[in-house]
């Protein structure tokens, strides 16, 4: 292990890590000389490259010899674009785009993000910005760790080189320096939900997707249908040993953001908006989609949050960034999406039966209203993510987005939101987890109370959110979203819970991590999935771009799913329930829950 | 930096020096010289587009904003405002504001290279 090196002290009191790999990709000799010059000085591994091909040659050579990368978007031989989808579909690798603070900026970034980015730097580059990359790597690999179940492990593995221990889970290392909020929501939530997780606490090994094994995942997921490919088929048709559903699921994941955006965001949102719409109240759909649109155009800082939002819930935030989700964020990332096509379908038979053992279905059932807004706000945030995105502004930030989403999942659950804030600054690993999520108990009672009749007012929720969140909203922090997603998946079937429960179900996997949250959030645990949100939050780019989910395969807790079947009758509302979990964490890394108290949910 | 490089250089260009020390004691100059060298290859690249009258303003935009981007790396600040109204000439297709600015920008550019070149040579 590498001994952090310290170099100039950070603020976080955590020396980032040294020896962090990075690889810069940039066609300008002078920014790269200066770039690497810069990242050397923080005790960086750089490698230059000036051409998109190189950089794409060299990550697929060595496909464990870069913890992140940083590339260009303006290069004249490939597209820095697609370089970030490519980096983001084949390998686990967080990107973050670059470009120039020129008139089209706000569009750059956002594209920049639908393609994966998780991240963004401005030219000309300021070292203080790159100091603070590692946690991209920190947040994605903790994503992956809880993943295999070691909370403890994901917590703050800042120790870039063992990025070989990533195949154990790379959660051995976990400093806790720079996430102490994180680590002390982690162990509290370990303590809590050790018996949430129902994943084996073995690491898993981080699966590198060659291409032979993503023709082979092609091949079983044209063979099923896009639409219908479940991880667990697709898993069985595969037969390849060592392969996991989660790893699948994950990848799926951002299959289908890639297709998404290929084939036009439009037929996904188009689904989503159906699911919305299928058996729910009506109110809903267009509020989703539509309202949360006109929110976030209405205002900048509503538009932000829904990116945010939109980013989570549909995918990656940052570029290719390696689809470190677990599963189970997948999951919701999925049903998010898809589960929306599912739903019209006659009720996401994946959230339902879990057939893709998604514990997600099995939240929306019990998603309350207070969800359904936030999944509203999603949507929107997913529909406004294309048109608004430019709001987002500072990706680095972090924040205001998860704050948006939270608070308006807030509402469906008095969460703590203290925690929350306290992630919101950049501190990719421990922060942003949901934990803020955690809903107290008792509000899940109300939740459903709550829940029962939705009455999106998104509109009046955003305001209100918004100023909740003034000086988060406008923050998108994607890695935060991603966060957040998990947390829903991380609400442990807790018979308790019922709404919680919903959403546990397909975030077990986070429930690991914030096993607190999960206690206190009965209803949806939107944050504290923040943890293993990180990656998702990559993934939940708006469904436009290429978002890639980077879903870290969450094992939910199979009782999870079960327990939802019996709560939820109402598949739709579960629908809802899910599609507002998923949305909302993805948005908010961390959750700032300001104590949306139940109460206020206009139900 | 001294008075003579008030204006034509900015803060970056402080970052950058903050980035020197004992193991890279000419990091600076070392980053000037690739600087003129890869620019003169660009405004080259945009002379010759210039020339040619056919003011394909797509292209000249392409090669301006590469321009602009190692000059804000250096810190370039004066060159780097040329740029811009050259980038916005280009945005509304003006070609004489095109070619107009651009004699801005490589006077910008010449001076600033002889500005530093001083500016080498007495920290030496």
């Amino acid at each position: 292990m590498l001994n952090p090196g310290v170099v100039g002290g950070s603020s976080n009191s955590d020396p980032f890590p040294a020896g962090l790999r990075v690889l810069v990709v940039d066609d300008d000799p002078t920014c790269l000389m200066i770039l690497e010059r810069m990242l050397r000085t923080c005790l960086y591994r750089v490698t230059k490259c000036n051409r998109a091909e190189i950089a794409l040659t060299l990550l697929r050579k060595n496909k464990n010899g870069f913890d992140i990368v940083i590339s260009d978007v303006h290069m004249p031989d490939m597209n820095g674009f697609k370089l970030l989808e490519h980096v983001g579909l084949e390998m686990d690798l967080p990107v973050i785009s670059k470009l120039m603070s020129a008139d089209d900026s706000k569009s750059v970034v956002l594209k920049g993000v639908t393609h994966g980015a998780v991240d963004y730097l401005i030219k000309p580059v300021r070292i203080e910005a790159l100091k603070n990359i590692w946690q991209h790597v920190v947040r994605k690999k903790r994503n992956v760790s809880e993943h295999s179940g070691s909370v403890e492990e994901t917590g703050g593995d800042r120790q870039q080189q063992q990025r070989d221990d990533d195949d154990d889970g790379g959660g051995d290392n976990n400093s806790s320096s720079g996430n102490n909020e994180g680590n002390l929501r982690r162990r509290k939530e370990e303590e809590q939900g050790d018996d949430k997780e129902d994943t084996s606490s073995l690491k898993k090994p981080r699966v590198v997707w060659s291409v032979e094994l993503h023709q082979q995942f092609v091949a079983a997921v044209n063979h099923l249908g896009v639409d219908k490919a479940v991880p667990k088929k697709i898993l069985e048709m595969m037969n390849v040993q060592g392969l996991t559903r989660e790893n699948v699921a994950s990848h799926l994941q951002k299959y289908r953001i890639y297709l998404k955006r290929l084939g036009g965001v439009s037929q996904h949102q188009g689904n989503m908006n159906h699911s919305f719409m299928t058996g729910q109240d009506p109110s809903y759909g267009p509020l989703n989609g539509f309202d949360l649109q006109g929110l976030a155009t209405a205002g900048q800082l509503p538009a932000q949050s829904l990116a945010q939002l939109q980013e989570a819930g549909l995918g990656r935030s940052s570029s290719l960034i390696k689809p470190g989700i677990t599963s189970v964020d997948q999951r919701s990332f999925f049903t998010f999406q898809n589960s929306k096509s599912r739903f019209g379908d006659g009720h996401g038979q994946m959230m339902m039966n879990g057939g893709s053992g998604n514990k997600q279905v099995n939240l929306l059932h019990g998603v309350p209203t207070g969800h359904m807004r936030l999944q509203q706000q999603q949507m929107a945030g997913m529909r406004v993510a294309d048109p608004s995105m430019q709001q987002q502004q500072s990706m680095l930030s972090r924040r205001s987005l998860l704050d948006d989403a939270v608070v308006v999942r807030n509402s469906s659950r008095v969460l703590p939101g203290a925690t929350h804030s306290v992630f919101n600054n950049s501190f990719p690993l421990a922060s942003a987890p949901g934990m803020s999520v955690t809903d107290t108990k008792g509000g899940s009672s109300s939740a459903t109370a709550a829940f029962c009749n939705p009455s999106y007012d998104i509109l009046n929720s955003f305001p209100q959110q918004q100023h909740h969140n003034n000086n988060r909203v406008n923050e998108w922090d994607p890695p935060n979203m991603g966060m957040v997603f998990n947390s829903h998946q991380d609400n442990t079937a807790s018979a308790a819970f019922s709404t919680s429960e919903a959403y546990s179900s397909s975030s077990t996997h986070k429930r690991k991590r914030e096993a607190e949250l999960v206690a206190e959030h009965g209803q949806n645990q939107q944050q504290p999935q923040s943890r293993s949100v990180n990656p998702m939050n990559q993934v939940y780019m708006n469904g436009g771009g290429s978002v890639r989910v980077k879903t870290e395969t969450v094992t939910c807790p199979p009782q999870a799913t079960t327990m939802f079947h019996e709560q939820y009758s109402n598949q739709e509302d579960l629908l809802s329930a899910l599609l507002k979990q998923e949305g909302f964490p993805l948005l908010d890394s961390e959750f700032d829950f300001e104590g949306y108290s139940i109460d206020n949910i206009p139900v | 930096m001294g008075k003579c490089m008030q204006g034509f250089l900015d803060e970056q260009f402080m970052e950058l020096e903050e980035l020197q020390d004992d193991v890279n004691p000419n990091f600076v100059e070392e980053v000037a010289t690739l600087y003129f060298k890869d620019s003169a290859r660009l405004i080259n690249s945009i002379d010759q587009a210039l020339e040619r009258g056919s003011f394909d303003f797509n292209r000249l935009d392409n090669y301006m904003h590469q321009f602009k981007g190692s000059s804000s790396s250096i810190g370039a600040s004066k060159v780097k405002t040329e740029c811009t109204m050259f980038r916005e000439y280009c945005r509304v297709g003006n070609a004489e504001g095109c070619l107009r600015t651009f004699q801005q920008v490589k006077k910008e550019h010449a001076t600033l290279r002889k500005k530093l070149e001083h500016y080498f040579q007495a920290s030496q």
